[in-house]
């Protein structure tokens, strides 16, 4: 039996997460219940259908008082409005907004029943005194769940509004509790209750448990102890108490300041990688074969569409979209670098000024391209559910996914690259062509078709950072425009021809910038690295990670 | 070749006379015809080519160091824009308590951001003669630092035309914000009289069109006269060879810095003309794209020649100006194919392509 | 930092131009001194604790094979590369490693380049102009213009280098030899006390040979010369010392038969 429930539990929060895929699975799962109290749950729901809605708030009490598993399922229905009455017999149903009318399922069970149109349905009203019942509710329900995260939540739910009953139940699961996360929720909620208690011995012990608490409500409250209210004298009458407050305030504000540093650090990582992502396929044709490719950028944004148009093709499968975006956008520029090398740049090798203006021009090009063909105005892509959202550590440090997946994604990207140049042939080949191009083509070594193969490969790497880029930017025609100058910043400060230097580069401007903005705002940061940038290089004209020797002279 | 361009003076003496015949008889036919002549140039006209001449003479200021030196400067836009600020200061200053708020000390922006004075930087404008030393002294003092930081170190070619680049690209980031006191976003604008003459009137800007003919035409003969002296054939010939030059005892550096200067003072002059033509300056004046498009000017024209620059600055501005009316999308178009065609097929833009026909119709 | 400064020894630009422009201290006969000097290219030993003492007015050829630190001597001593170590002198005072390259240059040393590096876009004149010794501050050349002394010199040297018919030529349309020409003239207009010549005739005639032979020897005594030369027979008919480099050092010293019989020279070009 026991096992059974566990079985049906899991089954239950899965069906939580997942409810629109599984709903089969889920309708066999309610159907194999055989409970003897089936009879009274179905009596409550039956109170639930028929009360009006000043009954309703009873009702629901009665119900989420049963042990049965779908209750939770209805309860979170009727929060979300999806619980509905068919006008002709009165049946309650849990029912699902289609294209064309509802998709719908038995409450009591279940049971599918097809679809129905909107007029054929009656939706079950809240007022917002019943809302916010029906969450406490629902959280008591949760406390029981057997997630962890769900508890936690439901934890978080009941401390906001807490009344005695709810203060048994927390008890009742600090008892048995066992998970950290849920076990430091729990104690936040009991000390800040303490801290309003009248005891002196009891709001000292209360701070004392808050010390080690990362919470912005346990930083307020204790920092309330600290204050003076309107006419000077202190709100916390006791000395000892006051005392401690201010201790304690120091020790969470400390660690607040800590996590603030790490939660910069990965801003700066992140925008560090950004940085590295755009500049990266740069460093290949700047350090590589010492063309100035002024269309980086634009190489950029049209990976940034690429993604755009594969979402468009796909609207149904963002994180697949995106995904094939990646090789699509590595094509799409990859090619065009290829064309570009081809057709213009190849003509004008040893003159690295000239391909500077001549690719610029062809960035006005691709630019004005674009924006005859899509618009002038800048397009929204859309960001899968995987990525969106953050990880939150605790209530100082969260980080966000995009951002986070954006670290990974370019740290994987970059060895990659540092794999094809050290592993491959073509690697080879284009190392050789660096050092010394007559040398490389008198030993047969196809020079032409390297410098195309490079070429495609740094603007296909432009591409995928494109791809990156449309998901913490907007996709325009100027996305590219905005990013070249940083990029080339990025190449030089890194030292031309070195790839680990555009990393080491990028991430410490872009760690720079983030620990500089709160002092001097985004855009003053933002000069004050370029002027750095700029002093920089009068002292090491060839960047942090100088090549050598007579390499260097050429 | 671009000297024994330079030695047959037929070009620039054909440069200079239409020059001096366009910057007369526009303003003179706008002024003395009525409306409804068929000789009467319109204000609209007046404006323009006073526009085209501070671009030309933007242009020939990039020419002297792309063209003799070979510092592909992408920042020129930034020394205009500098110089335009300064003559648009003075130009606020005049307006006095004429502004929409009507405070009798500051600009209208400064009352708009509750500013309760005038930033110190701001003093001194009221004279004519302070915002015209200002004029060719920031953006000469500027170039004077970073020329000095930077062709002391040796930073050369790419590398320097990529720091010239962040540099206008840092000024114009530092411009939009509206703590730096030159009117944000919106620049300086609403401009009335300039040395208390009435600057929407016809005289004025006729006025204003012979002057910018007459420095356009002073700074031509004078780069020409500074390209042939033993200086300038100093620098044509670091250009080329820097490190011999430099083996042959000249301090290449103080060569170079000296130029940069003086192209710096030249085109903020080329900006203090522009800002009361066109009657507003703001920071979209620093973007690198507009320093990219005088490049664009100087190589149409053809770079090392001076009158090649005039003549593409003008010849630009003015496909410009058609494009623009008639098909705003395809102007950006042509400006790419521009940059392409002419880097690709004729890297000495059209005053090569002039030499050539000179030298086998000569040979013949 | 302080220490330069406060040497006794050490006497200051300003207090006596000439001492800095002009008058090089020979009075110990050698005029140019490179002790201990070492290069390295990452890892590479370019140059390996060479010693090299040039006397005044004398002709010295540099041999050695491909690799042996010829042309990276002539960086060091010129100031193009600095070594890691050792210590480079022109005459008693002069500290080269002190000084950039414009600076040894008006002091007196001069190069001539491997690859001929005249100024193309010039023409033959506007390149001797531009080599010939005299004030080159840039406010000074704004407004400088040849005097009628200044314009014997060119002429004398376009004569002796045999380029007067094509005075107002570009140089970039010379031919490779006339090129080279014009290379000695420039070095020869700037009046150095010290001339580095890198191969001055790869790429000439016989008779310009003889004739390039004819010149330098004509200058033993009014100037130190130093060149690098891979023309044996060339070597020989101007050389009174010659010193072979090998492996970033001085292998040997001494008269051309005396080298051509020293067996680690034989086994150094011609292998064991």
């Amino acid at each position: 039996m026991i096992p059974q429930r566990i079985l049906l539990r899991t089954l239950m929060v899965l069906a939580i997460w997942v409810v629109p895929i599984s709903v089969f699975s889920e309708t066999v799962s309610a159907e194999n219940v055989e409970d003897p109290e089936s009879l009274t749950f179905s009596q409550a729901l039956s109170g639930l259908q028929n009360s009006s809605l000043s009954q309703r708030g009873e009702a629901l009490e009665q119900l989420s008082k049963l042990q049965h598993p779908r209750i939770i399922l209805i309860l979170q229905a009727l929060l979300q409005g999806q619980l509905f009455q068919i006008r002709d017999d009165g049946r309650l149903v849990i029912a699902e907004k289609q294209k064309s009318g509802y998709q719908i399922q038995l409450a009591q069970t279940g049971e599918k029943l097809g679809n129905k149109e909107s007029s054929q349905l009656k939706k079950l009203n809240l007022t917002n005194r019943l809302r916010s019942q029906l969450k406490v509710l629902i959280s008591r329900l949760q406390l029981n769940s057997e997630d962890p995260s769900l508890r936690l939540k439901a934890v978080k739910t009941l401390s906001k509004r807490p009344d005695q009953q709810a203060y048994t139940l927390l008890r009742n699961l600090s008892q048995t509790e066992t998970n950290h996360d849920v076990r430091q929720a729990l104690q936040l909620t009991f000390a800040l209750q303490d801290l309003k208690s009248a005891d002196k011995s009891r709001r000292l012990q209360a701070l004392e448990s808050l010390k080690h608490l990362d919470s912005v409500d346990a930083m307020n409250q204790v920092k309330r102890l600290t204050d003076n209210d309107s006419d000077g004298s202190y709100l916390e009458p006791d000395d000892d108490v006051r005392k401690l407050a201010k201790s304690v305030l120091t020790k969470i504000e400390s660690r607040r300041q800590f996590y603030s540093s790490i939660e910069t650090i990965f801003f700066g990582l992140s925008l560090g990688a950004v940085l590295v992502l755009a500049s990266i396929g740069l460093a290949i044709t700047f350090g590589v074969m010492g063309v100035i490719n002024m269309a980086h950028g634009e190489l950029m944004m049209l990976g940034a569409y690429t993604t755009y148009v594969m979402q468009q093709i796909m609207p149904n499968h963002l994180g697949l979209s995106l995904l094939l975006s990646i090789p699509a956008a590595f094509l799409v520029s990859g090619l065009v670098g290829i064309a570009i090398e081809r057709g213009i740049i190849r003509f004008l090798y040893g003159r690295p000024l000239e391909t500077l203006l001549a690719t610029f021009g062809v960035s006005l090009f691709l630019q004005q391209t674009v924006r005859s063909v899509f618009s002038p105005l800048n397009r929204s892509v859309s960001t899968p559910e995987w990525m969106s959202g953050s990880l939150q550590i605790n209530d100082f440090l969260s980080f966000t996914w995009n951002r986070f997946y954006i670290l990974v994604f370019c740290l994987l990207v970059f060895s990659l690259l540092l794999l094809i140049l050290k592993r491959t042939r073509l690697g080879l080949e284009v190392r050789a062509v660096t050092q010394n191009r007559n040398m490389a083509k008198a030993m047969g070594i196809p020079t032409d078709r390297v410098d195309a193969m490079t070429f495609g490969l740094g603007s296909g790497i432009a591409g995928v950072a494109g791809v990156a880029l449309s998901q913490i930017t907007n996709v325009g025609p100027n996305l590219g425009q905005s990013y070249i100058v940083d990029c080339f910043m990025v190449v030089v400060f890194g030292g031309v021809g070195n790839l680990w230097g555009t990393l080491v580069a990028g991430f410490s401007l872009g760690i720079a910038n983030k620990f500089l903005e709160p002092y001097a705002g985004a855009v003053l940061a933002k000069i004050l690295v370029l002027v750095f940038i700029i002093l920089f290089i009068q002292k090491r004209p060839r960047g942090l990670f100088p090549q050598k020797g007579r390499a260097a002279e050429a | 070749m671009t000297l024994q361009g330079l030695k047959n003076d037929k070009e620039s003496t054909v440069i200079v006379g239409l020059l001096a015949a366009v910057s007369l008889i526009i303003p003179i036919c706008n002024l003395l015809f009525p409306v409804d002549s068929m000789f009467h140039f319109s204000a609209y006209t007046v404006s323009l080519i006073g526009k085209y001449l501070t671009f030309a003479l933007l242009a020939l200021s990039l020419d002297l160091v792309w063209g003799y030196c070979g510092i592909l400067a992408l920042g020129q836009g930034a020394f205009f824009a500098l110089g335009g600020y300064a003559m648009g200061m003075y130009l606020m200053r005049q307006i006095g308590s004429r502004g929409v708020y009507g405070d009798p000390v500051l600009p209208d922006f400064m009352v708009f951001l509750n500013w309760k004075e005038l930033p110190w930087y701001w003093f001194g404008f009221d004279h004519f003669w302070f915002a015209m030393m200002m004029v060719v002294a920031v953006p000469g003092l500027l170039a004077y630092i970073f020329g000095w930081l930077a062709f002391r170190s040796r930073v050369t070619g790419v590398y320097l035309s990529i720091m010239t680049q962040a540099l206008t690209y840092a000024l114009m980031l530092a411009f939009f914000r509206n703590e730096m006191g030159f009117g944000g976003n919106n620049g300086l604008t609403d401009f009335k009289d300039i040395l208390g003459f009435n600057l929407q009137s016809e005289a004025v800007r006729a006025i204003l069109l012979m002057c910018s003919g007459g420095v356009l035409i002073a700074a031509f003969v004078g780069c020409r006269w500074l390209v042939n002296t033993k200086m300038g054939r100093v620098v044509t010939a670091l250009r080329d060879q820097e490190s011999r030059v430099r083996f042959l005892g000249y301090r290449v550096e103080m060569f170079k810095l000296w130029i940069f200067v003086c192209s710096a003072m030249l085109a903020g002059i080329a900006g203090a003309l522009y800002v009361p033509q066109v009657g507003i300056i703001n920071p979209s004046e620093f973007s690198p794209l507009n320093s990219l498009e005088i490049v664009m000017w100087v190589a149409v024209g053809g770079r090392g020649t001076l009158y090649g620059a005039i003549l593409g600055a003008i010849l630009v501005n003015f496909s410009k100006t058609v494009l623009t009316g008639l098909l705003p999308e395809i102007w950006l178009f042509t400006l790419g194919a521009m940059f392409i065609l002419v880097t690709v097929l004729m890297p000495d833009g059209l005053a090569g392509l002039w030499l050539r026909v000179r030298r086998t119709q000569s040979s013949k | 930092m302080i220490k330069p400064l406060v040497n006794r020894y050490k006497t200051f630009d300003f207090v006596n131009r000439a001492v800095a422009q002009d008058q090089v201290d020979v009075s110990h006969r050698t005029i140019l001194y490179l002790e201990d000097v070492s290069v390295s290219f990452d890892g590479f030993k370019a140059l390996n604790n060479l010693s090299l003492y040039i006397d005044n007015g004398e002709l010295r050829c540099l041999i050695g094979p491909n690799g042996a630190g010829k042309t990276t001597l002539m960086d060091v001593i010129t100031g193009k590369t600095r070594p890691d170590s050792g210590s480079v002198y022109f005459g008693q005072t002069m500290n080269c490693l002190e000084m950039d390259e414009p600076a040894i240059a008006q002091a007196g040393i001069c190069r001539k380049f491997q690859k001929p590096s005249v100024f193309d876009k010039l023409s033959v004149m506007e390149n001797l102009e531009l080599a010939m010794k005299a004030d080159k501050g840039a406010w000074v050349t704004l407004f400088s213009r040849l005097n009628g002394e200044q314009y014997d010199a060119i002429a004398e040297v376009m004569e002796i280098i045999g380029l007067t018919a094509h005075r107002s030529q570009q140089a970039g349309v010379l031919s490779h030899g006339q090129k080279q020409w014009l290379e000695i003239g420039m070095l020869l207009i700037q009046q150095p006390k010290v001339m580095l010549v890198d191969e001055p005739v790869a790429g000439m005639t016989h008779q310009e040979v003889d004739r390039t032979a004819e010149l330098l020897l004509s200058l033993r005594g009014k100037h130190s010369v130093v060149v690098v030369e891979h023309d044996m027979e060339f070597v020989r008919s101007i050389a009174n010392k010659v010193t072979v480099l090998h492996e970033g050092a001085v292998l040997t010293e001494g008269t051309m038969d005396e080298v051509q019989n020293d067996p680690r020279v034989i086994q150094v070009y011609l292998g064991d």
